[in-house]
């Protein structure tokens, strides 16, 4: 469904020096996969997401999603960041609805649909609060609602869960599972975290940084439904292990160089 | 706490007797204002009515210009520097030079009520457009929201806390402004109530003038923190927090 094949970004600075965000990274993504990208700071990871939602553009190399060049923000991408950059003045549902709204697509029974979704991610009873009425993870539901109202065949998060206390994050990478099962989509994830990546994905892409590129595919051989205690079983260890070691084994060089921004 | 100042004011005036045209009891304030309370009304709304040409021709330049002073580094370049230039000439000495200029009438008093006022509402409102989060601003572009839509739908709405704080700067620098130009030319308002009572040695009409003035002032701030809270109230609440 996503296909990446030898794609770099180079970022210009104002002052005339450049970095390369992203150097030769090849991938294909499989629809409806759970595919995580792990790695250190300044491994591309970001970027790479925004390359795919067509925010920015790329240097180099081919991005096609469905066999089309990706050039500009396509309609069926819907996007959660690290923040649930909810719009304070507007209520949960109009939230959830603004992407419609942006677009122009406000149908009959789109509010039925927001509240719907609202519903499935345990937010029934909110539609009519305000963001700042609602804690930090259930704002992230919400903007994961938002994301998915136009009903994208393709969802992007950034971190989504980077600013949650560690309980709620557990709680919440469970809930994404549930919505992805019921709702199927092809899921690109942006994290930090090695045992978060190996519970939810079906393969984590390894990143390095200085330049950002791709330094092991790892497949996650773990079986669905994947449940909070398998983290301790013995595939979950190899996986993460394998990760860690790939990330840390690969950053020994950087060590004596200044710390990652 | 108003009161004991004023009780220890009325007794320190007696207990020390100092003369009439130096400080006058709050008593005399009283009697003399209430003596001339037919004209002062018409002093006070001449007053209002100039606070509120300036303040509205504030907002109405403010809004606009902070726009285009935030759509464009070039724009940002250019329009700054003027900016900054109309903010050094004093409004003391630039008020007699518009009277010469656009004659004896409300309009230099609206136009110095102006320059004093919209300054800060142009930064703050500037500062506002610019506060919303490049998250919020990516969600929208990845939208294809129009420059227009960003604009109206996510960067003006962010602003109104910002845009709501400097309008509260507004009124009260209005305030001040309408004074100065009433001080430089007027024939009625609370400014030239003070100017000419003070030149007969009226020390307690003026007073009463700046009484009503410092009224006229809180009177106008709350109005614009009760219409923030009716209209706005996520914006006064996300306020409170900073605030008190």
């Amino acid at each position: 469904m996503i296909r990446v094949e030898g794609l770099s970004k180079v970022f210009h600075s104002r002052d005339g020096g450049s970095v390369v965000a992203l150097h030769d990274v090849s991938l294909e993504v499989a629809r409806n996969e759970f595919v995580s990208l792990v790695g250190p700071s300044g491994c591309g990871k970001s970027t790479m997401l925004r390359l795919v939602a067509g925010l920015v553009g790329a240097t180099k190399g081919v991005l096609e999603i469905d066999g089309t060049a990706v050039t500009e923000p396509r309609r069926d991408i819907g996007i959660v960041f690290q923040s649930p950059t909810l719009l304070p003045w507007a209520d949960i549902t109009d939230n959830v609805l603004f992407p419609l709204r942006l677009m122009r697509e406000r149908t009959t029974d789109a509010r039925a649909r927001a509240h719907a979704l609202l519903e499935l991610v345990g937010l029934k009873g909110f539609e009519s609060r305000y963001p700042r009425e609602l804690s930090g993870g259930m704002q992230q539901r919400a903007a994961i609602c938002r994301a998915l109202i136009h009903d994208p065949g393709i969802l992007l998060m950034d971190e989504p869960f980077g600013a949650l206390d560690a309980l709620t994050r557990e709680v919440m990478s469970m809930e994404l599972l549930r919505i992805w099962t019921e709702n199927p989509k092809t899921i690109v994830f942006v994290t930090h975290s090695i045992t978060e990546a190996v519970l939810l994905s079906d393969r984590v892409i390894v990143m390095s940084p200085r330049p950002g590129r791709i330094a092991e595919v790892v497949d996650v051989p773990i079986e669905r439904p994947r449940m909070l205690d398998m983290e301790g079983s013995r595939e979950f260890q190899e996986c993460t292990g394998r990760i860690r070691r790939r990330i840390f084994g690969a950053d020994e060089t950087g060590l004596s160089g200044p710390a990652a921004a | 706490m108003l009161i004991v100042l004023v009780a220890v004011w009325e007794a320190s005036v007696h207990a020390f007797s100092l003369p009439v045209y130096l400080l006058p009891a709050p008593s005399l304030i009283w009697t003399e204002s209430l003596a001339v309370a037919d004209t002062l009304g018409g002093h006070t709304l001449a007053t209002l009515g100039t606070v509120m040409y300036g303040f509205f021709a504030s907002i109405l330049v403010s809004l606009p210009l902070a726009v285009l002073l935030t759509s464009s580094r070039y724009a940002s370049a250019t329009i700054y520097p003027l900016l900054v230039f109309t903010q050094s000439i004093p409004k003391v000495a630039l008020a007699p030079i518009l009277v010469v200029m656009l004659g004896a009438t409300e309009l230099p008093r609206v136009i110095v009520t102006f320059l004093v006022a919209f300054f800060p509402l142009v930064i703050a409102v500037a500062v506002g457009l610019l506060s919303v989060p490049a998250d919020l601003v990516e969600l929208g572009r990845s939208f294809k929201a129009s420059r227009m839509q960003e604009l109206v739908r996510i960067r003006i709405p962010y602003a109104i806390p910002f845009i709501f704080s400097g309008l509260k700067v507004a009124i009260a620098l209005s305030v001040v402004g309408a004074v100065v130009g009433e001080f430089v030319n007027a024939d009625k308002g609370l400014g030239y109530l003070i100017v000419s009572a003070t030149a007969f040695f009226r020390t307690p009409v003026a007073f009463g003038a700046l009484i009503l003035l410092s009224v006229l002032g809180v009177a106008l701030f709350q109005l614009v923190v009760i219409v923030e809270r009716v209209f706005f109230p996520w914006s006064a609440e996300s306020e409170e927090t900073v605030i008190v």
